[in-house]
């Protein structure tokens, strides 16, 4: 049987992926754990900073990744890589939440009112929770239970909101930066390749094709 | 001119650390500790930026009454965490990479509406016998603030020197901008149109409150503060305390600065800290004290509106931001 066949994957892939794809969640709860303690950490001098840019960082990663798993597929012509893509769309969902909650409590002290008037009067976390509304349902759904209520027709349509949310979340991360910053652009340009590479009218793109 | 350019390795005898720095290094380190200790949630990186330090001079200075009697922010923070956005965008970058910068030796143009234009060494500009420290609160327009004890020269004691004309309403300030000595002026993007230019008008500019820093801790500046001379207006956002200063321009017409450029709506040419008026992306309302985890008030003019309120008597400072 092949090192990587659907079955290991199955097995022993997604386990190890899980755990790999928690490990800067664990880094975060870590430092968090030896700053109150008063030891040396990695959170540096401006800790809620730092959590805050950390998690968003790592919630627009899986989401990248998250839509780099169908044109890889198609790519390589193999399923294998879309046996990731729920736990790799869901875990960026699971850091939009570690995102959120480092804002809200480390940033706002869970001073609701003033998150009100963030979300209305501030663009860019307009942006950014428009984002996570959109990607809860998509989150909710994701179940196998869901795809069949739903039929898979309309199931991939509510799922395309995904096509949205990506450059939301760059928007907001661009937005949030001073000045012309690069970093948000490279996100932005992975996001657009991603998209060109679903094109169909690439060689990995057209539909399987009729027998004569 | 000849232009050398300087690898990582070519050190020079002025790089060299001084012994007796040498010999007390794990003092520094020990204090530190010390430092990082009595804030809890600051990070121990001491050793780290000892090492891509040159070494600074102690300097002579008077002590002063300008004193808030707060916690002063530790050495390392003042030093680690910086925004000097030409040595990069990141927080670490200026420490990490303004080594480069080469502050000695240093002089500053000076032209415009003024009886002795010209260029000046550092040394001229500067009374270096007639230093005192002034610990000021600084706040930064991202909503974080220090604690700094700065080193240096009330700014008017310069200007007094160079001799502005009547005509001279505003000063303008800019920023070294040399692509081999700051690596983010090499940026494909460019963050910002430089040189970094900053301004105050004329009467701001002679307050008593201003300053012209030379150093901080009881140290000449480290590269990454704005070596060897910065402004520090304290009652301003941190924006404004231009760093590593090579002209000084006086002008009738208010001098159109960097961020001004780069965000009209969010940067103003004022940019007095100012607790209701927010920044359109966030509220000003309160700030971090680094090393601190809760958040405080932010004060009026930054605790500072005693000295200068009466700048802005008559003006909307909704308007003028």
């Amino acid at each position: 049987m092949p090192l990587l066949s659907v079955q290991n994957l199955r097995r022993y892939g997604k386990p190890l992926v899980f755990a790999a794809s928690l490990i800067p969640f664990l880094w975060l709860v870590h430092e968090w754990w030896q700053a109150f303690a008063g030891l040396p950490n990695g959170l540096g001098f401006n800790p809620n900073e730092t959590s805050n840019r950390f998690s968003g960082d790592w919630a627009l990663r899986f989401l990248l990744v998250s839509l780099a798993l169908t044109p890889l597929s198609r790519i390589l012509k193999s399923p294998k890589p879309i046996l990731f893509r729920r736990m790799t769309g869901l875990f960026a969902y699971f850091y939009v939440w570690v995102h959120l909650v480092s804002y809200l409590w480390l940033d706002l002290m869970f001073d609701w009112p003033t998150l009100w008037a963030d979300i209305l009067k501030r663009i860019y976390i307009t942006v950014g929770m428009t984002a996570f509304v959109l990607l809860t349902p998509l989150a909710i759904t994701s179940t196998k239970g869901w795809i069949k209520r739903m039929g898979a027709k309309r199931w991939q349509k509510l799922h395309k909101a995904v096509y949205v949310i990506a450059p939301l979340a760059v928007i907001h991360f661009f937005m949030m930066r001073k000045g012309f910053q690069t970093e948000p652009l490279v996100y932005g340009a992975i996001f657009v390749l991603l998209m060109i590479l679903r094109l169909k009218a690439l060689p990995w793109g057209a539909r399987k094709k009729k027998r004569a | 001119m000849l232009i050398k350019k300087r690898e990582s390795w070519h050190l020079s005898e002025n790089e060299v650390t001084d012994e007796a720095a040498y010999l007390s290094r794990r003092n520094f380190i020990r204090s530190a500790g010390a430092a990082i200790g009595a804030s809890s949630i600051v990070g121990a990186t001491g050793a780290l930026q000892a090492a891509s330090e040159r070494s600074l001079l102690p300097l002579q200075y008077a002590k002063t009454a300008f004193d808030p009697g707060e916690t002063l922010t530790p050495y390392e923070a003042v030093t680690q965490y910086n925004n000097y956005y030409e040595f990069g965008t990141g927080k670490g970058d200026p420490a990490e990479h303004a080594w480069r910068l080469e502050p000695k030796p240093w002089s500053v143009t000076v032209e415009g509406l003024v009886d002795k234009p010209g260029t000046y060494a550092f040394e001229d500009l500067v009374d270096m016998k007639n230093l005192e420290e002034r610990i000021y609160r600084l706040r930064c327009v991202e909503a974080w603030s220090m604690v700094i004890p700065w080193i240096g020269v009330p700014l008017s004691s310069i200007l007094r020197k160079l001799g502005p004309k009547p005509e001279a309403k505003y000063v303008a300030f800019e920023t070294l901008a040399d692509r081999n000595q700051m690596r983010g002026l090499r940026s494909f993007f460019k963050v910002l149109d430089w040189p970094y230019v900053e301004g105050l008008r004329m009467d701001e500019a002679m307050n008593d409150l201003t300053f012209m820093a030379v150093g901080l801790y009881g140290k000449e500046l480290p590269n990454q503060n704005g070596a060897p001379l910065r402004l520090v207006v304290p009652w301003k956002y941190g924006f404004k305390s231009i760093k590593s200063i090579v002209n000084i321009r006086f002008t009738d017409t208010m001098p159109k600065t960097s961020w001004g450029r780069s965000a009209p709506s969010e940067y103003g040419f004022y940019s007095n800290v100012n607790p209701n008026v927010d920044h359109p992306r966030w509220s000003q309302r309160s700030e971090r004290r680094i090393g601190e985890f809760g958040k405080r008030q932010t004060l009026m003019f930054n605790g500072y509106e005693e000295q200068v309120a009466h700048l802005y008597k008559d003006m909307d400072l909704k308007r003028n931001y």
